[in-house]
C-alpha cells in the first residue's frame, strides 16, 4: 500500500484467548481482555504502555468503547473497522500507519466472539436484503457453494479436491494441541457428511466456536528491546469486490488478486519466497481460491494443486499450519488467528507442526461472502 | 435539489406487482445497472433510467440448499439475464439438482401470498 513503508512496525505479541466452548456468560469482551493479558505477557509490555486500540466483533456495535472502559484506558488512536474475517489485517495495516505517523506507540488488536455459546444467529445477525434473502440463501454457505460451483463447472475442479482441503486442515489440526477436532478425517468421510449447501457437506464448512485473542504492533526500534523476536510487517494489501454474491463480478477470481499483489510489491516479494502460508479457510474452496490468486498455482489449477497432501503437513507447501478454521477454531471473524499463526512460525514456537527454517510468512484474511480481501506479509528480522 | 419521491426498491416492487422484473440502465455507461439504486456504480451519475427485462437469461452458479431442520432441499442459483445483468433467484419446475450452469432459462413472477412482496423466480425456457 502507498504510504506504507516495508517493516515500519511490527508484531511482538501473540495471544489466544480460551477457545473451543468457553465458559458460560463469558462476553466478547472477555475474551479480549484475556488474550490481551496473554499477549502483553508474550512481549513483557503492559496495559499502560497501550495508546492504541483496534478491535472487531460481531456481538457489539461499539466494541471499541466496551473494550477501552473495560480496560480502564483513554487510547490515543482508536479503530474498530468491521469488513468481516478480514478486519484484522485491515487493523494492522491501520496500527502500521499509525505507528508510522507516531498517533501511538504500541497498537493492541483483539477480538472476541461467543458465537457457539450464544449461537450462531444470535451472534451475526444477518441483514435483510430484498434481492436475495428471499431465495432463502443459507449464508455464509451458499454464496460459497455458489463460487465452488463455478470453479468446478469452469476448471473441472471435484468434490473430492475440495475434500483434500478439509484432510489437509484436519492433519495439521492433529498437530496442534488446543485445536477443537482431536480425530483423524478422510476423502470419503468429508463426501458422505451431512450436506449442507452443494457441493459442501458440514465438513466443508468452518467450524463454530467460541474464541479471541490478541495482537500486540510497535514501532521496530521499540520492538528489539522487547521480549521475543520481532516479527516485521513487510507488506500490506487490500481489496473489496462486492458485499453481496449476487454483487460479485467473478465468482472464480477473488479480491486477494489484488491485495496480494499490492502486499507483494510493498514487501518486495513474490509468492516463491513465501515460506509458511495461513489464508481464511471458511470453506473448501476459499483455500483453493487464494492459492491461486495468490500466486501459489495458476487460475483454475487450485483443485488439482491441493490434492495428493500437497498442503498437509508432509506436503512441499505449509498452508493453515494450525488446523484452520475447518479443523482448528473458527469463532466467525477468524482472521486475527492466522496473524497469531504467522507469527508463531516464524518466532519457531509451533513444536509438532512447525515449518522449518521459515523466515516469511503470508496471513491472508477473508471477510463476508469472499467480499473484503486483505493480505499481510510477515518476516523475521533476517527478511527486513 | 430535487426530493427523491420514490425508493428504487418500491419501482422495482411496483414493477413485480404487474408481473415485470425492473433494472436500471445508466446511459453514460451504456450499462445495466442491478440492484435498483439511486446512483449509478460505474459512473456516479444520477442519471439512470429504468428498463422491464425481457426475462431472459442464464443460469451463472447454482447450489442446492439443505434445510439442517429437515424440510426438502431448494435450489438458490445466480441468473445471467440477457440485458446484461445478474441477479439471485432459483430454478423451478426442476428438481433443485438438475438446475445446471449454462441452462437457458425465462421469467416467472413469484407471489408468496399475505404481506410478502412479489419475486422473480426462473424456469427452463424449453419447458411449456
Amino acid at each position: 500500500m502507498d504510504g506504507l513503508q516495508r517493516g515500519s512496525a511490527a508484531i511482538v505479541g501473540v495471544a489466544e484467548s480460551d477457545l473451543g466452548a468457553v465458559a458460560n456468560e463469558m462476553s466478547p469482551i472477555d475474551l479480549m481482555a484475556q488474550g490481551i493479558h496473554r499477549a502483553l505477557a508474550d512481549c513483557g509490555l503492559g496495559l499502560r504502555d497501550v495508546d492504541g486500540l483496534l478491535c472487531a466483533t460481531a456481538q457489539s456495535r461499539t466494541s471499541g468503547l466496551g473494550l477501552a472502559e473495560y480496560l480502564g484506558i483513554s487510547p490515543a488512536y482508536v479503530d474498530t473497522t468491521i469488513l468481516g474475517g478480514s478486519s484484522f489485517m485491515f487493523h494492522v495495516a491501520h496500527a502500521q500507519a499509525a505507528l508510522q505517523l507516531g498517533l501511538c506507540k504500541v497498537a493492541v488488536i483483539a477480538y472476541g466472539s461467543t458465537q457457539r455459546t450464544i449461537g450462531r444467529r444470535q451472534a451475526s445477525v444477518r441483514e435483510y436484503n430484498p434481492y436475495e434473502t428471499p431465495f432463502r440463501p443459507f449464508l455464509p454457505s451458499t454464496a460459497y457453494a455458489l463460487a465452488a460451483s463455478r470453479h468446478m463447472h469452469q476448471f473441472g475442479t471435484t468434490r473430492e479436491q475440495l475434500a483434500a482441503v478439509a484432510v489437509a486442515a484436519r492433519d495439521w489440526a492433529l498437530l496442534n494441541p488446543v485445536a477443537w477436532e482431536k480425530k483423524p478425517l478422510t476423502i470419503s468421510e468429508v463426501l458422505s457428511a451431512r450436506m449442507i449447501s452443494y457441493p459442501f457437506t458440514v465438513r466443508d464448512c468452518c467450524l463454530v466456536t467460541d474464541g479471541g485473542g490478541a495482537v500486540i504492533m510497535t514501532t521496530p526500534q521499540r520492538a528489539r528491546s522487547l521480549k521475543k523476536p520481532p516479527i516485521f510487517v513487510l507488506g500490506c494489501g487490500q481489496a473489496i469486490t462486492h458485499a453481496n454474491i449476487s454483487s460479485m463480478p467473478d465468482l472464480t477470481v477473488t479480491g486477494a488478486l489484488p491485495s496480494g499483489r499490492a502486499a507483494y510489491a510493498m514487501a518486495g516479494l513474490g509468492p516463491t519466497d513465501i515460506d509458511v502460508v495461513e489464508l481464511y479457510d471458511a470453506f473448501t474452496i476459499n483455500t483453493i481460491l487464494f492459492l491461486e490468486d495468490l500466486g501459489f498455482c495458476p487460475k483454475g489449477e487450485g483443485g488439482r494443486f491441493v490434492a495428493h497432501g500437497r498442503i498437509a503437513p508432509k506436503g512441499n507447501l505449509p498452508v493453515n499450519t494450525n488446523g484452520g478454521g475447518l479443523s482448528y477454531c473458527h469463532p466467525g471473524m477468524y482472521g486475527l488467528f492466522l496473524l497469531i499463526e504467522a507469527t508463531r512460525q516464524l518466532r519457531h514456537e509451533c513444536g509438532a507442526r512447525q515449518v522449518a527454517d521459515c523466515e516469511t510468512a503470508i496471513a491472508h484474511g477473508n471477510g463476508g461472502v469472499l467480499s473484503s480481501q486483505s493480505t499481510v506479509i510477515l518476516g523475521t528480522q533476517a527478511t527486513f | 435539489m430535487e426530493r427523491i419521491a420514490e425508493s428504487p426498491l418500491a419501482v422495482y416492487q411496483a414493477h413485480l406487482e404487474k408481473g415485470e422484473l425492473a433494472y436500471q440502465w445508466s446511459p453514460e455507461a451504456q450499462k445495466a445497472v442491478f440492484y435498483p439504486r439511486v446512483i449509478c456504480p460505474f459512473t456516479g451519475s444520477d442519471r439512470l433510467e429504468w428498463r422491464v427485462s425481457a426475462g431472459r437469461g442464464t443460469v451463472y452458479a447454482t447450489t442446492v440448499v439443505h434445510p439442517a431442520r429437515g424440510g426438502a432441499p431448494y435450489n438458490v442459483a445466480l441468473i445471467d439475464c440477457d440485458e446484461g445483468f445478474r441477479l439471485m433467484s432459483r430454478v423451478e419446475d426442476l428438481a433443485p439438482e438438475a438446475v445446471r450452469i449454462g441452462l437457458r432459462v425465462k421469467l416467472r413472477v413469484h407471489r408468496p401470498g399475505g404481506e410478502d412482496p412479489a419475486y422473480p423466480v426462473f424456469v427452463p425456457l424449453d419447458s411449456a
